[in-house]
């Protein structure tokens, strides 16, 4: 083929008709916007098998000392694990909101949703900061590291088990317990930044009026995103706190 | 141009544009989008691979031309010659693993094919392509720091409690292990990256008048690849990222003496490793496919059963994991399941060697290069499988394992299966790829050597396995050898065969003869781009044929290759549909 007509081809391609949000290799907008999509959806699949390892560890850990589980599980502050979940609950209904906003061109509602979005996610760290943060403070931390002194123990404990001693509950392999939670919640949270960080690009590029009617893959892509973080923690909160 | 009218004459004045020359600097290639050059660069960097992880395997080979002196305190590179065997065998397999095979066909191959099969101008991904390509970079980085950083000798699988905390010398793979953990976590990201979008092309970018059923059977082959990497990689990823916070803070997971379990290592590990391995061959399957139709101009016989057999292979390869765990103190229950399940794997497997003979009978077969590659395939690939069925069996694997037979076993089907067929992409689809045709009498003499090096290699370890010559050790008894030293001999055949392969083809880049758009008269919707192919992969929208209907191209001359028919040309319609 002769130069000429390669040059003549690529400007066939940038005729008028094509969206400028199109890009090279697509036919149409509507087989861009799936084709980004399926990748989402592909790539949510990878993150629940990514998550499988350390619910697989929970179950076992937790199949082989179900006592420990159920002592070490007065450690974790229930009420504050409630209220997380609610927060990432409204959280998830803001961003499925910003897509409806982003689909119907509502600019002002856009903006509003993602940037709701984003400080619900940051509430929720804030929450996890204080309960890592006391963990880390009384020692009730992974492996052989944990040392938790019997006055620091959580009152709800104590009271049920008077003669419960943190050497006890060392003996007993608490860490393990506490290694499963830091994971899967540390795991958890760094998705959370992850989710962010996405947010404040989207609310980056809504500012610069980037989506329309055509175009608002990325809001949807990572509204995805958001709810299966949204829904590992749905699963996480039972399962480490609400085992007693 | 398709009919292979392509001005030739003009080409004197002025070189055609395509996709390597229409911007030519450095920096074009660095943030390119475009699949060709990132299956270039793949290409490229696998290959390499494939020549450190070589050098690994011909050292290790040396030193077990006599064996490691025990207990002798002179050695090279800082090391006794015991440890230096150790860390040769290592990285040899995690290089050849991780930044060889399994990137190897799908991510340098299929990314330049599968797109060119579609009759697509991209990917569906394109950033995500890059992306993939520049995590895979990171990691290999992070393997030569592990070279740098002293090496690592805890074997490929990094099994706890051996590979964490520590390691044969105390601490000091301690950084290399770091190394190691981050590179392999971050080449599994590489590798989804690569099945998502491969499945997304697949399923959006086909076009219209190509199902599914029409489409080549490479394209299932990876296809049911990619079905693995995204669902089995990740696995690996959450291991290694455990083992990494356990190696440094030593979190209670997989160290014993924290509380950990390393069996659920093994358990975590083999789950993405054993499908790991169809991540491995199922693309040199679907090589072998286009190989088999094209050298006999014979339609592929039994297409639904190829093409099914790939998901089937992909789904069974999911469930049989703990045949690697026989002697780990798993119940004799899950051995019998996991034996069992085995053995249903050796079914699609048979099913696509049957077909691929039988696509022979009666074939008018050419015996070019890349189908002499497809022949070693077939004979070694049979070894493989059916060697693989003795191990499958609990009792024979009790007393097999960890012996030279499985490795015997494995190298069957690892280099003797999936290194024959990416030698064997890499010729069929090097004219394409690089506009160049390399010396076909030289491709026929390498072809030849690796299967001579091959054999001679890997033969005698199943003997020696079977009377009990374990793996991974550094010495043996005398009565093994003739059988090491056979070995060590074969892999120097072997190393020369690749060694003489990498001369002639890049003297090819040079001095080669153009290649024709369709040297090999291959019916794929890639034939009927030029050589090297545009930058927007086809300059007039393919044709779509049958990729298998061969009747729809004639002969033209050495150096015009192979056209379409007029008629098929002018209808727009294939000439034959064998389904």
């Amino acid at each position: 083929m002769s130069t000429g007509v390669a040059e003549h081809d690529t400007k066939h391609e940038t005729l008028p008709a094509r969206p400028p949000e199109l890009a090279m290799h697509f036919d149409n907008m509507h087989q861009q916007f799936h084709s980004g999509k399926l990748g989402m959806w592909l790539f949510l699949g990878q993150e629940l098998l990514f998550f499988c390892g350390l619910f697989t560890a929970y179950a076992v850990y937790r199949g082989n000392h179900q006592e420990m589980f159920h002592y070490a599980h007065y450690f974790l502050d229930t009420k504050m694990g409630a209220a997380n979940t609610v927060v990432l609950l409204v959280s998830s209904l803001t961003a499925a909101w910003s897509v409806r906003c982003a689909m119907l061109e509502q600019r002002k509602g856009l903006l509003i949703t993602l940037a709701l979005t984003f400080l619900c996610a940051g509430a929720f760290m804030v929450v996890k900061y204080f309960e890592y943060a006391h963990k880390l403070h009384i020692g009730a931390v992974w492996g052989g590291g944990f040392h938790v002194q019997t006055a620091d123990l959580p009152p709800e404990l104590l009271a049920k088990y008077p003669e419960m001693t943190g050497e006890k509950l060392k003996d007993m392999g608490v860490g393990s317990f506490f290694a499963v939670y830091f994971c899967m919640t540390g795991l958890h949270g760094l998705h959370v930044l992850v989710g962010m960080g996405l947010y404040i690009w989207l609310f980056i590029r809504a500012l610069k009026g980037h989506f329309n009617r055509r175009w608002y893959g990325a809001v949807d892509n990572v509204a995805l995103y958001w709810h299966i973080v949204d829904i590992i923690w749905i699963f996480l909160f039972p399962l480490l706190y609400l085992i007693g | 141009m398709a009919g292979g009218v392509v001005a030739k004459p003009a080409a004197h004045d002025k070189p055609r544009k395509h996709y390597l020359n229409h911007i030519k600097t450095f920096g074009s290639w660095l943030v390119t989008l475009d699949h060709k050059r990132i299956a270039m660069m793949y290409l490229g960097a696998v290959s390499f691979s494939l020549l450190l992880g070589g050098v690994f395997a011909i050292s290790l080979r040396t030193v077990l031309w006599n064996g490691a002196p025990a207990g002798a305190e002179d050695g090279i590179l800082g090391a006794t010659m015991e440890q230096f065997y150790n860390r040769m065998f290592t990285l040899h397999g995690a290089v050849m693993v991780f930044l060889f095979i399994i990137p190897g066909i799908p991510a340098a191959l299929g990314n330049f094919i599968l797109p060119m099969q579609l009759g697509a101008k991209d990917l569906a991904l394109p950033r995500v392509n890059l992306l993939s390509w520049y995590l895979y970079v990171m990691g290999l980085c992070f393997f030569v720091a592990v070279l740098v950083f002293g090496g690592l000798d805890t074997g490929w699988t990094l099994y706890p409690p051996y590979s964490m905390g520590g390691g044969s010398q105390g601490q000091h793979v301690w950084m290399s292990l770091i190394f190691a953990y981050m590179a392999v976590f971050i080449l599994g990201f590489s590798s989804i990256l690569t099945g998502l979008n491969f499945i997304v092309t697949i399923h959006k970018l086909r076009p219209p008048g190509m199902g599914m059923y029409d489409m080549p059977l490479f394209l299932w082959a990876l296809y049911a690849t990619s079905l693995i990497q995204v669902l089995a990689t990740p696995v690996i990823g959450i291991t290694l990222g455990l083992s990494l916070i356990e190696h440094m803070f030593h979190v209670g997971i997989f160290l014993p003496e924290y509380g950990g379990d390393p069996v659920m290592y093994q358990h975590f590990f083999w789950f993405y490793s054993h499908p790991a391995v169809y991540i491995m061959i199922l693309p040199a399957m679907g090589v072998q496919s286009e190989i088999m139709g094209t050298f006999t101009r014979k339609h592929i016989f039994g297409y639904k059963a190829i093409a099914w057999s790939s998901i089937a292979i992909a789904a069974i390869g999911f469930i049989v994991w703990g045949h690697h765990m026989f002697v780990s103190g798993q119940s004799p229950t899950a051995g019998i399941i996991f034996s069992f399940l085995t053995y249903l794997v050796a079914i699609p497997s048979a099913i696509k060697v049957f077909n691929w003979v039988a696509t022979m009978y009666k074939g008018s077969i050419d015996l070019k290069t890349p189908m002499i590659y497809g022949l070693n395939f077939i004979y070694l690939f049979g070894i493989g499988g059916l060697t693989g069925l003795f191990l499958a069996s609990i009792s024979n694997n009790v007393h097999l394992h960890d012996t030279y037979f499985v490795i015997a076993h494995f190298h069957m089907v690892m280099v003797g299966s999936t290194v024959n067929a990416f030698l064997g992409g890499v010729h069929y689809w090097w004219p394409k790829m690089t506009g160049r045709m390399y010396n076909e009498t030289l491709g026929r003499i390498g072809a030849l050597l690796v299967f001579i090096g091959f054999n001679l290699a890997f033969m005698p370890q199943f003997v020696a396995g079977t009377r009990g010559m374990p793996r991974r050790y550094a010495n043996y008894l005398d009565e093994f050898t003739v059988f090491n030293q056979a070995s060590t001999i074969g892999a120097y055949i072997l190393g020369s065969g690749i060694g003489l392969q990498v001369i002639y083809l890049i003297h090819s880049l040079f001095k080669g003869r153009k290649a024709p758009d369709n040297p090999w008269g291959a019916a794929s919707l890639e034939w009927q781009s030029e050589s090297p192919p545009d930058f927007h992969n086809f300059t007039k929208p393919p044709i779509v044929t049958g990729a298998y209907d061969y009747e729809n191209w004639e002969y033209e001359s050495e150096e015009a290759g192979w056209r379409l028919k007029q008629e098929v040309i002018d209808t727009g319609k294939t000439l034959s549909k064998v389904h």
